[in-house]
């Protein structure tokens, strides 16, 4: 089933457009990625489709519920995740929770369970009576999570959900989606500036300006770019890079630690492999690796931006 | 029925959930009860008309028995309080001049040698006119004082001529005052100040505690649960209609008590007309709410409507006297109605019908502020 469809959505705030005749669906059971620039659009899609925004435009619904005609019903089916922590810091783990179920949950005892539930799912059984001020950041957004589950939703909108979290924190956020989305079969629409995330998604769609400007698997996404990045690293890099740059057929350069990622133009790798390595070592840099390597998201991510 | 519950339950638990964060809220709790006790006591002594006890000063040339009694005589009312016994012009310039003295009796060397020749006596009596309230008070009591003197002076000479008991005055004014025959101020400030309270606690405490929730980032998260927006609305504000209530009784109680000023109206009616302007408060304070982006644009928003508000009221200044476009505005202001509501209850003792013109405006009010702020605020965030 559908558990997302976006069509033809537009919103602006005054002169500038957030949302530009945006198109998109999720699946149920499927983890979709939004990424794209700051100022894309992503958290504006978000807000529309859980009706925080009325949009200017185009439709929404969820699992065929539309949401600007039945915002209740359709909202009964979403769990969301803002990107700014947005639960009461003087209320207890417990008591937030506790808040969001009686708000959702219209039977007053059936918060108890359910509570326990998500807090043990989440791992934050042991801090249910610290206020939630007193949690730290990543604490904090696997108590969002715990929130925006405590209702059984069947959509899951997390926006932005791992900004500021330490790594060891992220990977255990992601291990909590994915039990998520196996176990109870939601749909997960999130976005993240993480490329490293992105990959995890089942489908990822680029935004840019309000518009959807590539949507596919990673692998398919990633696979725009196949056979036009080679890796090179040499010295001395100050000149490796000028050189790279201004070398024909290379489109773009970007520093990795040690490395540079080059992107060439559609099918002059073949051709860039065998004249670079000369053309550095006639300006006195000595190439220690190049070779063609696989397109990652970020490259991708990179070129979308800059054409 | 089934619907009622569910609803009921989704508005305790906004109710339940506000308690506790005003609770863990401790300095706000205690300002939002000491608050309206200070206010009470700062305007019960300060906010008061009662000119008493002018600190004056005597030049006294004659040092005459005659020239004593005319001193007694002002000593006998308590306006004024002759701290300062002078001997020289200069003297009483420089206590006027630096305020230790607000009034200065003067009385000339001759004044008890005139009454004696049956003459007329000159006295004189300077006022610092630089407060309007206390020399305009000062002025009545000097002149009434004095004169009262000169019409006692000229019956004893008339009796000692063999006139007496012969001599009334053509015309006697007898003047009677009703509902507060001691013209006490506090009778009728403390009641006002009950309106005031009510207006001053809802309007802050309502439009700061909606805009909280955005200005938090918390409405993003409520706006995805399917809690209504009245069952919002009602909820956020029931907490503080308790609070305001409570105010209320504070002022009540300490009023009668410590300022003893008599309720002399109907207690029940009183509660019930507070409830209904607590309605057209809380609708100002919605509309705000619905306005402001943080707290402190809420609080400067109350503060800019509160201020004009309470002058336009008729709770420091008389509307009587007021110019007619400010007059007219007025009647704009809900607590204009609402003053006049509870002095009368609780001054004159009225019923319902001698305050039913306000009663309807006041209703009239509340319903369209309510109606205005209900339509503005929705459950969104843009």
């Amino acid at each position: 089933m559908t558990a997302i469809t976006v069509e033809n959505l537009h919103k602006s705030f005054g002169s500038s457009q957030a949302v530009a005749g945006l198109n998109l669906t999720v699946q149920e059971g499927e983890i979709y990625g939004l990424v794209g620039p700051d100022g894309a659009g992503k958290t504006t899609t978000m807000r529309l489709i859980c009706g925080g925004f009325q949009a200017d435009q185009g439709s929404v619904s969820i699992r065929g519920c539309d949401v600007a005609k039945y915002p209740e019903e359709a909202r009964a089916q979403i769990g969301y995740l803002a990107q700014r922590f947005s639960l009461y810091g003087d209320l207890t783990v417990m008591e937030n929770l506790r808040f969001f179920a009686e708000m959702h949950d219209r039977q007053t005892t059936a918060w108890k369970s359910r509570t326990q539930e998500v807090l043990a799912f989440v791992g934050l059984a042991e801090f249910a009576d610290r206020l939630a001020d007193h949690l730290s950041g990543g604490m904090k957004q696997k108590l969002g999570l715990a929130t925006a589950l405590v209702h059984r939703p069947r959509v899951l909108l997390l926006d932005e959900p791992t900004g500021g979290v330490d790594p060891v924190t992220r990977q255990d956020f992601w291990q909590l989606i994915i039990r998520i989305v196996s176990q109870e079969g939601v749909a997960v629409l999130i976005s993240t500036p993480y490329m490293d995330e992105a990959a995890r998604c089942t489908r990822v769609g680029f935004i840019h300006r309000g518009r959807m400007i590539v949507e596919d698997t990673p692998g398919q996404v990633a696979a725009r770019l196949n056979g036009r990045i080679l890796e090179l690293a040499g010295e001395p890099r100050e000149a490796l890079r000028r050189v790279a740059t201004s070398a024909t057929d290379v489109e773009d350069v970007q520093v990795f630690g040690d490395r540079l990622h080059l992107r060439v133009k559609v099918g002059k790798a073949d051709r860039v492999l065998a004249q670079l390595p000369q053309t550095l070592q006639t300006q006195g840099v000595t190439v220690q690796r190049i070779r063609s390597i696989p397109a990652t998201l970020e490259d991708v991510f990179i070129e979308l931006l800059e054409s | 029925m089934k619907v009622v519950s569910m609803i009921n339950s989704r508005l305790r638990s906004i109710i339940y959930k506000e308690f506790i964060q005003i609770i863990r809220d401790p300095r706000t709790l205690v300002i939002m009860f000491i608050m309206p006790i200070l206010m009470l006591f700062l305007l019960g002594y300060a906010a008061t008309n009662d000119v008493r006890n002018i600190p004056a000063a005597i030049f006294d040339q004659d040092r005459s028995v005659a020239a004593r009694e005319l001193i007694d005589a002002y000593r006998a009312a308590d306006y004024f309080r002759f701290d300062f016994d002078v001997s020289s012009p200069e003297e009483l310039q420089w206590l006027i001049d630096s305020g230790q003295a607000r009034a200065g009796l003067i009385i000339p060397p001759d004044y008890g040698q005139r009454l004696a020749r049956h003459e007329q006596a000159q006295v004189a009596f300077i006022l610092d006119g630089s407060d309007p309230t206390i020399a305009a008070t000062a002025l009545s009591a000097a002149t009434l004082i004095g004169q009262a003197k000169a019409t006692a002076v000229l019956r004893a000479t008339l009796e000692t001529r063999g006139q007496g008991g012969s001599i009334e005055a053509p015309v006697e004014v007898r003047t009677q005052v009703w509902y507060n025959p001691d013209l006490v101020s506090a009778y009728f400030m403390i009641p006002a100040l009950i309106g005031t309270i009510l207006q001053y606690m809802a309007v802050l405490l309502t439009s700061t505690s909606i805009v909280r929730e955005r200005e938090r980032g918390t409405i993003e998260q409520l706006i995805i649960t399917p809690i209504r927006s009245w069952e919002l609305v009602v909820g956020k504000l029931t907490p503080y209609t308790l609070i305001a209530f409570f105010n209320l009784l504070e002022v009540l109680i300490i009023g009668t008590l410590w300022f003893k000023v008599p309720i002399t109206g109907d207690l029940g009616l009183l509660l019930v007309l507070s409830a209904l302007f607590l309605v057209s408060t809380l609708g100002i304070g919605l509309l705000i709410s619905t306005i402001a982006r943080t707290q402190f644009e809420a609080m400067l928003l109350a503060f800019l409507i509160q201020l004009p508000a309470i002058f336009l009221s008729g709770f420091f200044f008389p509307l009587a006297a007021m110019p007619p476009f400010l007059q007219a505005l007025s009647y704009l202001v809900p607590l204009r109605y609402f003053l006049i509501i509870v002095r009368s209850i609780v001054i004159k003792g009225v019923g319902l019908a001698a305050v039913f013109p306000e009663v309807i405006a006041l209703a009239i009010f509340g319903l369209l502020v309510m109606g205005i702020a209900a339509r503005r605020f929705h459950k969104r965030l843009d």
